[in-house]
């Protein structure tokens, strides 16, 4: 079945080099190109929203004085935040790096660039909608960035938009700001919808020969899940969002109390979405992780079963848990307790996968090479950031940190030292198939070093001041006498931060540098397993010559005893096989 | 210990909620020291030497269970001792008492109302404060919660009490002030441009005190003395519009 699809694709798709300049680089059907679209996109948004988090940051150090440089774009004030524009800087920040920063990268530039590569198929199963996906987002987030040039600002009520506050325009008094959020995150979900379809599909049918679902790479395994939650729960937003739009522009009422609405509605549909998200940003980024440990400990995954099961796990359970973002909403009590039981549960299963990683470690040959570090980076962030998370599994404790900066700690140890870690990880590791070139070990031990220490600085104080009592959304803590006495910790976190955001400099040079002047990197660097690592780098269209890979066992049979080197591709045929390939 | 890190509590069901948290905070604590110490020593001791082969090995299903199991009991056993207090603040009915106030939010104030000397909400002679609320020391308060208009978040950080205020529903909380004294009433759901700055404060004064206020206040021929009050408040309102010597004050807050 699967070589059929992939041989019909051959015949169907033109190759690479008859196709001219817009086919090949900008309306792309080649998986490798949308990748490093989706790439792109993700990493042009990610400075925006860093500057728009510095921006907060510096409201919140020293509130009420003008930001450097902005006095160019707020005139009337000098430079000086108004707290209208400070709560659209933190609604769009949030936005931003959330559903145009790390879904793009991950689930978009990773999920595109390895699902073929890695199970042996030539393209995606539907190659023009993959094409689609990408415009779509794109559109999307067109929409998005056109938000912050009409009259009343951008998007003012928080990522989560709660209702009432969102719902009715003088709350704000941001009008098409709002408008143009929900309309852009509605585009987003069509965008993600078409992508997720693409990646079931192609994982289910057109795995190469001998690639058993239990021989499919973690990482596969993660963006498969990924694909399978973004398809159930982004649907929801997309209808959330559109009954949102529909009460602020043509008089529903859904959400809106006046009129016999229920503010309560769009959070249950808002969570019942953003749980599952948050794993949809997490498990690439832990299978990303699962791919890169063994890799560099030259050892085969520890439990790789168990990985598997703990991130199946991970996506029935976040179906069940999102109620823990409500305990104080006003929710029914009792659901609460309930919400708690399910909350608490799903922490073994990340609890097991970081046992494994350790346990992939143990005895290991670990090379400290830049994936590596950052592979590292983001397990050490992850366990910071799960366990942070059982303070507000427990209900009595969330009632007091619901809503204060140890909320906002946690989440950025989940999708920052998380997400972004993975981020930056797979960007290394795979650069070199991406673009052919390996990427500048000097520069990636400055950002690495840079980004570990300075991330701590600036998310760990978080932690202190909420538990101090600091709330989230707030525009100046200065105005509370409570606060005051930690407000030392604002100005080093906003010190932390401007670091940084400097210590991305040098990711930056070594990216677009290596892009044209890098070293050539050979087809396999990293001495790997996958089946990437077959396929010439860059990979041309059609990913492989005319045969396609045929897989004899897992990824990461690293050091067997059945090979004298230490490593054992998935595409080496066993001993005493037909065209058997010793090294 | 830790009294440094969190507010100091002055409510009678802070105390179970502190006692949650320290106990999560060490063992979390623990757990990550022996995480970080394990990766640290495997990092150190399996670093890449020449000569050198990896151990090949693809698990421990015996490991596999007993890193299963231990940590879904440790977090099955925080579950149940999460019950009673959740069950005590949030769940079970509020321990029964006369004292009621309704606080209704709204862009961007507390808008506290007392009953008036007949007891009776609805009526002519209720009583309603700005962004201020009295309540007697060691007694339970009914706090009947409404928004207006969005919803915000009745939150006093020295009563570890957090409840949204939500629009077309009325909320009954409670709380038990331990200790005399003015505490910060913030809103902690954003809420508009205003968000940052809805504050009100809380009274708690001893009974004797409570009820000098309360004849001062909150009787019907008590009038002139609530004007004098509302001239009183708004000379606060100044004082506080003036955080430029945060470090002098910050110095007597923590004693209050």
């Amino acid at each position: 079945m699967s070589a059929t699809t992939a041989t019909a694709h051959a015949h169907t798709t033109h190759d690479h080099h008859d196709l001219g300049f817009v086919r090949t680089y900008i309306f792309s059907t080649d998986h490798k190109m949308i990748a490093r679209q989706f790439l792109f996109m993700g990493l042009l948004m990610m400075i925006l929203g860093g500057v728009l988090a510095l921006i907060v940051r510096w409201q919140l150090a020293w509130p009420e004085t003008a930001v450097p440089g902005l006095g160019m774009i707020l005139k009337e004030t000098g430079g000086i935040l108004e707290p209208s524009t400070y709560n659209m800087a933190f609604t769009m920040h949030a936005t931003i790096m959330i559903f145009f920063v790390i879904m793009p990268i991950l689930a978009g530039a990773f999920g595109n660039f390895c699902i073929p590569l890695m199970i042996g198929a030539r393209d995606m199963a539907f190659p023009v909608l993959n094409m689609l996906s990408f415009w779509v987002t794109a559109t999307a987030g067109v929409i998005m960035l056109s938000g912050f040039f009409v009259e009343g600002g951008h998007a003012a009520a928080g990522w989560t938009s709660y209702v009432p506050l969102s719902a009715v325009p003088e709350y704000t008094g941001v009008n098409w700001g709002q408008n143009l959020w929900c309309i852009s995150l509605f585009t987003m979900g069509i965008g993600s919808m078409m992508g997720s379809i693409n990646y079931i599909t192609t994982i289910i049918n057109m795995r190469a020969p001998g690639m058993k679902l239990f021989r499919m790479p973690l990482v596969i395994w993660s963006l498969f899940i990924t694909a399978i939650l973004l398809l159930l729960a982004l649907p929801v937003l997309t209808s959330g969002v559109a009954m949102l739009l529909f009460d602020r522009t043509l008089g529903t009422s859904w959400f809106k109390p006046s009129g016999g609405g229920e503010p309560l509605l769009w959070q249950h549909l808002f969570w019942y979405f953003g749980h599952p998200e948050v794993y949809i940003l997490i498990l690439p980024a832990m299978g990303i992780a699962s791919e890169i440990l063994p890799v560099f400990s030259r050892k085969p995954i520890f439990g790789y079963h168990a990985m598997a099961f703990s991130m199946i796990g991970i996506a029935f359970l976040s179906w069940i848990v999102y109620g823990h973002h409500m305990f104080v909403s006003g929710m029914n009590p009792r659901l609460g307790m309930a919400f708690t039981v399910s909350t608490m549960i799903i922490a073994v299963p990340s609890a097991i996968k970081t046992f494994n990683w350790l346990g992939t470690l143990w005895g290991g040959r670990i090379q400290f090479k830049v994936p590596m570090l950052f592979a590292l980076g983001f397990v050490s962030m992850f366990v910071i950031g799960g366990l942070s998370g059982i303070f507000m599994a427990s209900t009595p404790v969330d009632i007091y940190i619901q809503d204060t900066y140890f909320i906002v700690a946690h989440i950025h140890y989940v999708v920052f030292g998380g997400s972004i870690f993975g981020a930056f990880a797979a960007i290394y590791f795979w650069f070199p198939k991406m673009f052919g070139r390996m990427t500048n070990a000097a520069l990636g031990h400055l950002h690495f070093w840079g980004t570990l220490i300075f991330f701590n600085w600036v998310f760990f104080p978080m932690h202190i001041i909420g538990v101090g009592g600091q709330m989230r959304r707030i525009y100046n803590p200065m105005q509370y006498e409570f606060l005051q006495h930690q407000q030392h910790w604002n100005v080093f976190i906003t010190y932390s931060a401007l670091l940084l955001g400097l210590s991305q400099i040098p990711f930056v040079i070594n990216f677009f540098w290596s892009i044209f002047a890098g070293k050539k990197a050979p087809m396999n660097p990293w001495n790997s397993n996958t089946l990437e690592w077959t396929a010439p780098s860059p990979p041309p269209h059609l990913n492989w010559g005319p045969t396609l890979p045929t897989v004899y066992r897992g990824p990461y049979e690293y050091s067997s005893p059945e090979s004298r080197e230490d490593f054992l591709p998935q595409t080496a045929a066993p001993v005493g096989a037909p065209g058997a390939r010793r090294h | 210990m830790l009294d440094w890190w969190l507010p100091e509590n002055v409510s009678t069901y802070g105390r179970d909620i502190d006692w949650l948290f320290h106990l999560i905070y060490y063992i979390t604590g623990i757990t990550a020291i022996l995480v970080f110490a394990t990766m640290i020593i495997f990092l150190v001791m399996y670093k890449d030497r020449p000569g050198r082969r990896a151990r090949y090995t693809h698990g421990n299903t015996t490991l596999e269970i007993v890193w299963t199991v231990i940590p879904s009991l440790i977090l099955v056993i925080l579950t149940f001792l999460s019950v009673p207090a959740w069950s005590k603040i949030k769940m079970q009915a509020p321990p029964p008492s006369d004292f009621v106030v309704q606080v209704t939010a709204k862009q961007f104030n507390w808008q506290i109302t007392y009953p008036g000397p007949d007891g009776k909400f609805g009526t002519e002679d209720d009583k309603t404060l700005l962004d201020e609320m009295h309540v007697p020391v060691n007694k339970i308060v009914h706090v009947n919660l409404k928004s207006q208009d969005v919803i915000h978040s009745f939150f006093v950080p020295q009563f570890r009490m957090k409840q949204d205020a939500v629009p077309g529903r009325e909320i009954m909380q409670w709380f038990e002030a331990t200790k005399p004294g003015k505490y910060e009433l913030p809103c902690a759901e954003l809420c508009g441009f205003g968000h940052s700055g809805m504050r009100g404060w809380i009274y708690v004064h001893t009974p004797a005190d409570y009820q000098k206020w309360a004849a001062e206040n909150l009787q019907a021929a008590a009038a002139p003395a609530a004007a004098a009050a509302d001239e009183k408040k708004a000379e606060e309102k100044k004082d506080a519009a003036t955080p430029a010597a945060p470090a002098a004050k910050t110095g007597g807050k923590a004693k209050r």
